[in-house]
């Protein structure tokens, strides 16, 4: 059993002032197993965030079925742990009770949800930052208590929207690294949406390209290049140069048909 | 009234700039009370009219300490008519942070109390609190009653309108981080929405004190027989301005002490706020 399975998802959102149907998602079907690093590849606009959003339980899709861990996804829960694009954490608790708030929510107590946190901490590299405010601290800082505060919950799927979209450059490459070395030690499953290539080929196992309007799954590549990746070698390029003209076919059939 | 961005924020001084920032705050009172006084001695004005500084200095003095009796009956009873009137605004305040608040939540969480509560909320709201007077004064006499219920009006609806506003703003992705990490309804509340909405609370309480110290003045000069505003309407048909203006001083400085409360319980409780507005201005 896969950990997670979309069966004929189809997303129409009504545009009640112009009085029509947009049809967003059509038709996908995917599954992911446990332990894939998956990332959802597609221009802006395709649907791919939507997608996440309809496995993490934050929208319904019109139609079709969503699967997690064999459970039907009615609500977002704590077993799907969301890295959103930008932190969203809550800005009057400290990096540490940011992490922690899960275990606050279930209502275990302070010292043995600082002393869980601290493993988190340690984890994602913010030791002698965990007294700090989110405003105390960088965007990248700030992604960083997202991400542990996603594995603490232990969720059996981290679903990642763009979270290192607005990151710059280098601190984009190190969040990179560091997120493989994580999903490499824990073993976990990750849904990774980005419309960054090189991104998609750093980190994923499996690349689902994405086309635009209605989102539909374009391909979904299987890349097992060895880890850490050169993304100057061959391997890397073939792959590339295959999921380009995937997204080429795409944009000249887009262009054709307007 | 319903401003929502009353919260000066922290300005980052260098020690070297801000003694001079002392002096310079002097200047323009210090200015003010040297003009006023040498116009009231130039003998233009009658003095009981245009009482100079040092005479409302005078009077004050004694009005708290009670040394000369130059203000007659009151000499010496500050404390008790301070006390009054700041009994009064805070038993009207204290009522208004707990309804408007918990009213202001209610509204801007869930769509039944916004539909059933807030248009009548929202039509009581222009009726000016002073044209409450006469009702006041019949349904609860002539005592300490109407003021706080006075307060009570003047009070309510900036800390209702805020904490609506508080609520209904609150990051919407903040809201789905918690159901994320399974959060219930009631968590949500508590945990999420209420101290994401505190800032503007505040902000409201910071108006609502103000408007408080406002009515209650107000309520004393026709409704009540004891409080600053009442010795401050008695004096004025004696016409002893020295102590008019000794009693406008102490309620601007009641007011002020009020504000200063509210704002250090405000620094404490939204301390994660300050260091952003001190780096955001740094950065």
């Amino acid at each position: 059993m896969a950990a997670i399975e979309l069966r004929n998802i189809v997303k129409v959102f009504s545009d009640k002032r112009r009085g029509r149907d947009l049809l967003t998602l059509d038709n996908i079907n995917l599954d992911i197993e446990a332990n894939d690093f998956v990332c959802l590849l597609g221009p802006s606009g395709c649907g791919k965030s939507t997608l996440l959003n309809i496995i993490a339980g934050f929208e319904q899709a019109t139609s079709g079925r969503t699967l997690v861990d064999g459970r039907q996804v009615e609500r977002p829960g704590s077993d799907r742990g969301v890295v959103f694009q930008q932190p969203t954490l809550m800005p009057w608790l400290t990096a540490i009770d940011n992490i922690a708030f899960h275990l606050k929510l279930k209502g275990v107590g302070k010292a043995e949800r600082h002393q869980r946190a601290m493993e988190f901490i340690d984890l994602v590299g913010l030791r002698g930052f965990e007294h700090h405010h989110p405003s105390e601290m960088s965007g990248g800082m700030n992604q960083r208590v997202g991400i542990a505060r996603a594995l603490l919950m232990n969720p059996s799927v981290i679903l990642m929207d763009e979270p290192f979209a607005a990151l710059d450059a280098q601190t984009k490459l190190e969040m990179q690294e560091e997120l493989v070395a994580i999903w490499q030690k824990r073993r976990c499953t990750i849904v990774f949406v980005t419309h960054s290539v090189d991104e998609a080929l750093v980190l994923g196992n499996k690349i689902v390209v994405m086309t635009k309007r209605p989102g539909r799954i374009r391909e979904a590549v299987n890349f097992d290049l060895p880890r850490p990746r050169d993304i100057t070698s061959p391997e890397f390029n073939d792959a590339k140069r295959h999921i380009l003209s995937l997204i080429r076919e795409e944009s000249t059939r887009l262009a054709q048909a307007s | 009234m319903t401003s929502v961005t009353d919260v000066s924020p922290a300005r980052p001084t260098f020690r070297l700039t801000r003694a001079f920032q002392g002096l310079e705050r002097l200047v323009v009172p210090a200015l003010l009370i040297a003009g006023w006084e040498a116009f009231a001695r130039s003998g233009m004005l009658p003095p009981a009219l245009l009482p100079a500084p040092s005479a409302v200095l005078h009077a004050l003095g004694d009005w708290v300490f009670g040394f000369d009796e130059t203000t007659q009956t009151y000499s010496g009873h500050w404390l008790r008519d301070a006390l009054a009137s700041a009994l009064r605004v805070f038993g009207g305040f204290a009522l208004a942070s707990l309804l408007g608040i918990l009213a202001g939540v209610a509204i801007g969480w869930s769509r039944l109390f916004e539909k059933t509560l807030e248009p009548t909320l929202q039509m009581l709201r222009p009726i000016p609190p002073v044209s409450w007077i006469p009702l006041a004064i019949i349904w609860f006499g002539i005592a300490d009653k109407p003021a706080i219920f006075l307060v009570f009006l003047g009070a309510f609806f900036p800390v209702l309108m805020n904490s609506i506003h508080g609520v209904k703003t609150v990051d919407h992705n903040l809201v789905r981080a918690g159901a994320m990490m399974g959060a219930n309804g009631r968590q949500m509340l508590t945990d999420i929405v209420l101290p994401a909405a505190l800032p503007s609370i505040f902000a409201g309480l910071r108006i609502a004190v103000g408007s408080a110290w406002m009515l209650t003045v107000t309520a004393e000069m026709v409704a009540v027989k004891s409080g600053l505003g009442y010795v401050l309407w008695d004096s004025y048909y004696f016409l002893r301005y020295d102590i008019v203006l000794a009693a406008m001083i102490s309620i601007g400085l009641l007011g002020y002490l009020s504000d200063l409360g509210l704002k250090a319980i405000m620094a404490r409780t939204l301390r994660w706020q300050q260091t952003t507005t001190v780096q955001g201005r740094a950065g």
